[in-house]
């Protein structure tokens, strides 16, 4: 499922019906009701940030592009896999501050671990590719891609190891999300604590 | 390299063979029974280079570790690829008519099987020690799965746990001495290392000790005494499965390996001793306990274990007319044990039972069965014209013809162990076959044509042998060529079926006579066996030494284990104080340097600090949490200072990461350390291992940090490196993904397991509290109960617990 395509959907407003003004006392006229975040489900009024909401709006695909710039350009600047895979768990974390108990789920369909799983598994594969060559297995190797308009592109086979690691980091952090965040949520709604 | 081929298509083929055991059970072993056929011919077809030269292949497997698969057909591999491939073949064939078509274990050991016959092939050709040790494991580990089927059966899983135990751990300890072995001698190839002894190139303290190490493992593979118990245990397997692993192959991989290296050490007392003294005392032990038995597996179990004990002295002597002796009784045992447990799985078939109490009156309606049994025990016994008699013959002349103490000794304890075998062959035959007295002829249905056959191949190849024995004295011949003749007897001595009138025959004629009277008069003497001490016995033992270890785990986790945080902390802190703390101040210096370089240094440190300091005093948890983010934060800014971009960027990354965490967890923690203040006993002396463990780790990372006097080369390598030969302009990416790639790569792996740990910890949990819950409250669940009442959001969130601020909740959004 595509996050951007899917529209809002509002069932957190109210379970019997969009409140009215006749039916909402008079202090809760100005809650804001709208949800923000794109699949997210608008939560509590009372609760929520809408100021934190816009901003995500607004950030959380930027940080994930500047995530994938940081992947890039790690061979040549400040950056890598590691970093970029932080940089992109921590959007998803600004996501979850935001948008409450909307799961993390909802944005990404995949499951963390399978995440974190392609992740090790390309990061090992890339480590055993060059042994199909005849070469050592983790030894790297410079590609030269022809790319018309932009001229002659280099990628260096390493590149694919980063790409493991960033894949495994987000990974990670979901999972994080999905264990200390929805899960000790989930956790103190079962025992009765308040939330 | 049709040795590696053939062993590895038997891997693959066992693979596959589901594929087809589903469609079809007994197609299923048809089709396993090719290989081990096929494996067979080949052997056979290169048996005259084997006699002469041996038929060698090697594959390099890790050339940098020195690690080669190495193969070697010769005349010892020969006479047990034909136990191992001819049997196992045979006995293949056997099990399409033994398990029905809707045995559901069927599937299961048509493929285990034949992967065990590739494995043990592999054993049997191995010329490397390390390849040997490889294959050696792998029949354990098929031994172990064969033996515990399905894992239903208590008395299954029981005997191939105990079965794995003591032959695994024979293999470890036997591991420690081939490498002992091979680094004194400086090559893992067995033959050059046979060749190294014969030259009288081995010797000395680690040599012994390799022997003795390599001993164990051998002794427990064979089931030798103390650690016999384990193979009448594994008689719980199918009785195909006993017959092929526990009788004619796996069980012989002891009685091989020494075989294999007698010819190069048998000289030292170290090897000799043991296995004559040992394999002596098993064989008259193995012999009294079969004739105890009434069930007629088991009898043939204890049979097997005393005659492992005879090859094992036959090989282990250490002299050219026992070896001859013991290649013919290796092929006569598997040729007599294997079609025992045959006809012993036809009568079980066919009577539902193999009790020698129940059995009675076989014999007219079984004669096949009974014939072919009868030649197979007469030929354990030692009966003309059979390879049993032939081998036992040659056993006897060879400890003879040493005309010493030693000699007069062991033929005396042989004789004596053959008075059993003969004993228990004969009760076997009885047991199975006889009229008894007071007991009802047992109803049989007939077997089929698939039971009888490959059991009757079996027994005739003894026959076969024994008339023609030329043929076996030609593998003999070759085996014992390692040895020098010492004497005109020895040089000359050949098997044959007549030696003339001497000693050998009359030893022979001895054991038989009182062997059958042994049986007859059991019922007199055996009562004198009844009482043995619970507390000598091995099996006793055995339970003893692996109760203990579990009970000495319980007892150690439950010390260590103590559930409480502070204890765990404080046992690792003072661990840290004491052992790397002691060593900085014995071998540290404190470093010459400046206290700052940069300006901008100062303010950092002195955030850090502060922040550090006022971690102490906090009462609160989050706002604890809060300066420890501080303090990571000024770290990260002192990076940055010493201009190191990449460093800077993951701790503020890991900073945040780790900050969000923290406050996801204080969710579910009282927002305050603690709520009464604590007594001064407790606080003492945990701020005194706290100053000292945070003074010591901080001095450290000062006297660490000063200790290279040199400038680190490897560092100007890397950069030098970095950009032709990773393609990277940041000297850290190249170090990270392509000069220490493999690290990464472990890293990651950490990474993983740690994650999937947490996840599976903290997910796991309210599973465990609503399981519980339910037991106590029956149906409606508090917590359940306490949404549908919409009660959870009317308490005000604790003051000062930041995380529950983010916490929505679904529920208390309707509240008027």
């Amino acid at each position: 499922m595509n996050p951007l395509l899917s529209s809002p959907d509002d069932d957190g407003a109210a379970p019997s019906g969009r409140p009215t003004p006749e039916s909402t006392p008079f202090e809760s006229w100005d809650l804001p009701r709208t949800p923000w975040l794109l699949p997210g489900r608008c939560r509590n009024p009372r609760r929520r940030t809408l100021l934190l909401e816009v901003t995500s709006r607004a950030l959380f695909p930027t940080i994930l592009v500047f995530s994938v710039y940081l992947l890039c350009v790690g061979h040549y600047g400040p950056g890598g896999g590691f970093s970029a895979g932080l940089v992109a768990g921590l959007a998803f974390v600004l996501r979850y501050l935001a948008g409450g108990s909307t799961d993390p789920g909802a944005v990404v369909t995949i499951r963390p671990p399978v995440l974190m799983g392609v992740g090790l598994t390309v990061a090992v594969l890339t480590a055993l590719a060059p042994a199909l060559f005849g070469a050592p297995v983790l030894t790297s190797a410079k590609l030269v891609v022809p790319v018309p308009l932009l001229g002659k592109l280099e990628i260096v086979t390493s590149l694919f190891l980063d790409v493991g690691v960033y894949l495994l980091i987000v990974g990670v952090v979901l999972d994080l999300l999905r264990a200390l965040g929805s899960g000790i949520e989930r956790d103190m709604r079962g025992a009765g604590e308040a939330t | 390299m049709c040795v590696l081929g053939l062993v590895v298509a038997h891997l693959v083929l066992a693979c596959v063979l589901p594929l087809v055991s589903a469609r079809s059970r007994r197609a299923g072993f048809a089709v396993a029974a090719v290989l081990p056929t096929a494996a067979l011919i080949w052997a056979l077809a290169h048996a005259r280079e084997a006699l002469t030269t041996g038929v060698s292949a090697t594959l390099d497997w890790a050339p940098e570790l020195g690690l080669s698969l190495s193969f070697r057909l010769d005349a010892l591999a020969l006479a047990m690829v034909v136990l191992v491939s001819g049997i196992g073949a045979l006995i293949l064939v056997y099990c399409i008519g033994y398990f029905g078509e809707s045995s559901p274990d069927g599937t299961r050991s048509a493929a285990l099987l034949l992967a065990f016959a590739g494995v043990m092939l592999g054993l049997v050709l191995a010329d490397d020690l390390l390849t040997l040790y490889l294959f050696w494991e792998l029949t354990s580990v098929t031994s172990f799965l064969l033996v515990g089927q399905s894992g239903e059966a208590r008395e299954n899983r029981s005997a191939a746990v105990q079965a794995l135990l003591v032959t695994v751990f024979g293999g470890l300890v036997m591991l420690l001495g081939f490498i002992l072995l091979g680094e004194a001698a400086g090559t893992y190839r067995i033959s050059e290392i046979v060749a190294l002894g014969q030259a009288g190139g081995l010797g000395g303290g680690t040599v012994t000790a390799a022997l003795a190490l390599i001993l164990v493992g051998a002794l427990t593979k064979s089931a030798q005494l103390p650690f016999h118990p384990w193979l009448p245990a594994a008689m719980a397997a199918p009785t195909p499965v006993s017959a092929y692993l526990h009788a004619a192959s796996m069980v012989k991989a002891g009685v091989y390996l020494v075989a294999r290296l007698s010819p190069g050490v048998a000289d030292a007392a170290v090897w000799w001793v043991p296995v004559v003294v040992l394999g002596l005392a098993t064989m008259a032990i193995g012999g009294w306990r079969a004739m105890a038995q009434h069930d007629l597996k088991r009898l043939l179990a204890f049979g097997t274990v005393s005659q492992l004990g005879f090859l094992m002295v036959l090989f282990g002597a250490g002299t050219r007319i026992a070896a001859i002796s013991g290649i013919a009784m290796l092929l006569a045992h598997g040729l007599f044990k294997a079609p025992l447990f045959l006809v012993t799985g036809i009568v079980d078939h066919a009577t539902g039972t193999r009790d020698v109490r129940k059995l009675s009156g076989l014999w007219p309606s079984m004669r096949g069965s009974a014939i072919i049994a009868a030649a197979a025990a007469a030929s354990m016994a030692g009966l003309p014209p059979l390879l049993g008699f032939v081998g036992k013959e040659a056993g006897f002349e060879a400890f003879l013809a040493e005309d010493d103490l030693r000699g007069r000794l062991v033929t005396l304890a042989l004789v004596a162990g053959s008075v059993f075998t003969v004993a228990y062959s004969a009760r076997f035959l009885w047991g199975a076959f006889a009229r008894k007295p007071g007991v009802a002829d047992t109803p049989v249905h007939g077997p089929g044509p698939l039971l009888t056959w490959p059991a009757g191949l079996c027994a005739l190849g003894g026959l076969v042998l024994g008339i023609a024995n030329p043929v076996v004295d030609a593998d003999a011949q070759s085996y014992a060529g390692a040895y020098p003749a010492t004497s005109p007897v020895e040089a000359g001595y050949h098997l044959a079926l007549w030696h003339g009138l001497g000693l050998p025959l009359l030893a022979s004629a001895v054991a038989l006579v009182l062997g059958y009277s042994l049986h007859r008069g059991w019922s007199r003497v055996g009562r004198l066996a009844g009482h043995f001490p619970r507390a000598l016995s091995a099996q006793h033992a055995y339970e003893i030494a692996v109760g203990g270890t579990e009970r000495v785990a319980t007892a150690v986790t439950g010390r260590l284990q103590a559930g409480s945080v502070p204890t765990y902390l404080v046992v690792i802190l003072v661990t840290v104080v004491a052992l790397p703390g002691t060593a900085v101040l014995v071998g540290g210096s404190w470093p010459d340097q400046p206290i700052y370089h940069a300006p901008l240094q100062l303010p950092l440190a002195v955030l850090a600090t502060l922040a550090a300091l006022a971690l102490v005093r906090v009462r609160r948890r989050f706002t604890a949490v809060l300066l420890v983010g501080v303090v990571g934060y000024g770290v990260g800014g002192l990076f940055i200072v010493d201009g190191a971009p990449d460093l800077a960027l993951a701790q503020f990354l890991v900073e945040t990461l780790s900050l969000v965490a923290f406050v996801f967890v204080l969710r579910r923690m009282p927002s305050r350390f603690t709520l009464e203040r604590q007594r001064a006993r407790t606080q003492v002396p945990k701020a005194l291992i706290s100053v000292v463990a945070g003074g010591m780790v901080a001095g450290t990372a000062v006297v660490l940090s000063g200790a290279r006097q040199v400038p680190a080369t490897t560092s100007a390598e890397f950069i030098r490196l970095a950009p032709e030969g990773a393609g990277a302009l940041n000297v850290i990416s190249a170090i990270i993904v392509d000069f220490r790639a493999l690290d990464t790569v472990g890293e990651i792996t950490v990474l993983f397991v740690a994650a999937v740990g947490v996840a599976s910890l903290v997910l796991a949990t309210p599973y465990d509290r609503r399981r519980r819950r339910g037991k106590e409250s029956g149906a409606g669940s508090p917590g359940h109960e306490a949404e549908v009442i919409g009660d959870v959001a009317g308490e005000e969130p604790p003051e000062g617990s930041a995380g529950t601020a983010l916490v929505p909740s679904e529920h208390e959004e309707v509240r008027p």
